[in-house]
């Protein structure tokens, strides 16, 4: 396998691999909470900053603990627990330390255990064995690229409020639809860098 | 009566509650795998073995959980389950097992199971519980399916790995591509809407 750069990885997980558009990946909440551009630019700090850490503890948990003790089938509750414990954790120290952080981001940090996004980008990070630089541009990047499309869909949704949509497609079937078309507009990025 | 009430489950699970296309939950996956019929077919089925079965336990032990750490024990729980179905396919079906990637590992954070956990086996005995699970993961099947049928027939004219559509066809590069995904849900979700309305309009 060659060798991949990270800063390559970084910019294939923004554009070209982008966690939404390419592998479906934090569909729940990007559904559900890209409704306000702030609100959306917030959790997406949130799932950026989480992602980040989370994948630095699994990667050391995965190829430390796990592997050595031929344990690798028990990956899906390791990871599972570490983010978990990771956001409670998190929460505890910001409502401790920085009260203000906490009150911006406080009611996403639940949310974020659920977030398919995160357990996906540790997944990931195991079957395309990437090094701990690739693993750390990979979580990085996604999580920016995450950030990305969800407030791009946030800002587009609020410009379809106040136009009149067919009834059925109102709210998240016309999300979805604008999904679709985000997602045509980013393969126009596919020739740049092109990871699996 | 216990009758009725097992097709009711039933019905509310796949058409009237249906997770995917009324809730609006357990997308991710959804999506991802439909490329192929096979592919969303084993995870429409694994889906359902895990949200099934996990109910089931998790209705079992619930006067024994404590409340606060009720979640943590539901994804343990779950867990365990989707571990079983993940060496279960690397098993016996090792290449879906690798077509399907990352995204069996990622029934675990489904919203499905965890809302079905919390909505309804949290309160209710287990064998209507077993029930309520099933049926969900037959509703998030049978959307999964549709989307599938939809995408591999336009993108490479077989159904399940059958050709149907003779040499002449020229296959649809965009249904390979995952923003087919997004608009044939779309679909689905505008006419189930739109059907189900009218249904409810009438009722009035």
């Amino acid at each position: 396998m060659i060798e991949l750069n990270p800063l390559i990885i970084f910019i294939a997980a923004i554009f070209t691999n982008n966690m939404i558009f390419s592998n479906f990946l934090g569909m729940c909440s990007y559904i559900a909470v890209s409704k306000e551009i702030p609100t959306s630019l917030g959790l997406g700090q949130a799932v950026t900053f989480v992602l980040a850490c989370t994948s630095i503890i699994n990667y050391f948990i995965y190829y430390y603990i796990l592997v050595p003790l031929n344990l690798e089938f028990l990956r899906f509750i390791i990871f599972i627990i570490s983010i978990a414990a990771f956001v409670q954790l998190l929460e505890m120290i910001l409502e401790r330390y920085i009260p203000n952080l906490y009150y911006a981001l406080g009611i996403f940090l639940p949310l974020i255990t659920v977030n398919c996004a995160i357990l996906g980008v540790s997944l990931f990070m195991i079957i395309r064995n990437y090094t701990f630089f690739q693993s750390f541009a990979f979580s990085v990047g996604s999580g920016l690229g995450w950030t990305l499309a969800i407030v791009a869909l946030a800002g587009i949704r609020q410009k379809i409020k106040i136009n009149s949509v067919p009834k059925g497609l109102q709210g998240p079937g016309i999300a979805l639809i604008t999904t679709g078309l985000m997602a045509l507009a980013f393969i126009g990025f596919s020739g740049i860098v092109q990871i699996q | 009566m216990a009758k009725y009430k097992a097709k009711k489950i039933l019905r509310d699970g796949i058409w009237d509650d249906n997770p995917v296309f009324r809730q609006l939950i357990g997308l991710c996956s959804a999506l991802a795998v439909t490329n192929l019929c096979m592919n969303s077919f084993i995870m429409g089925m694994g889906l359902t073995f895990v949200t099934g079965l996990s109910s089931f336990t998790i209705s079992l032990i619930r006067q024994f959980t404590p409340k606060h750490i009720r979640m943590m024990v539901q994804v343990l729980i779950i867990a365990v389950y989707v571990i079983i179905v993940d060496i279960f396919l690397r098993a016996y079906m090792p290449e879906l097992s690798k077509a399907l990637g990352p995204y069996v590992g990622l029934i675990i954070t489904n919203c499905i199971i965890m809302g079905r956990a919390e909505a309804y086996a949290q309160n209710n005995p287990p064998i209507p519980s077993l029930i309520d699970g099933i049926a969900n993961g037959l509703g998030y099947t049978l959307v999964l399916l549709s989307i599938a049928v939809v995408r591999e027939i336009l993108a490479f004219g077989s159904i399940f790995g059958i050709k149907i559509l003779g040499e002449g066809f020229v296959p649809w590069t965009i249904m390979i591509m995952p923003p087919s995904a997004f608009f044939l849900l779309a679909i689905i979700i505008w006419v189930t809407h739109n059907i189900q309305d009218k249904k409810s309009e009438v009722a009035k």
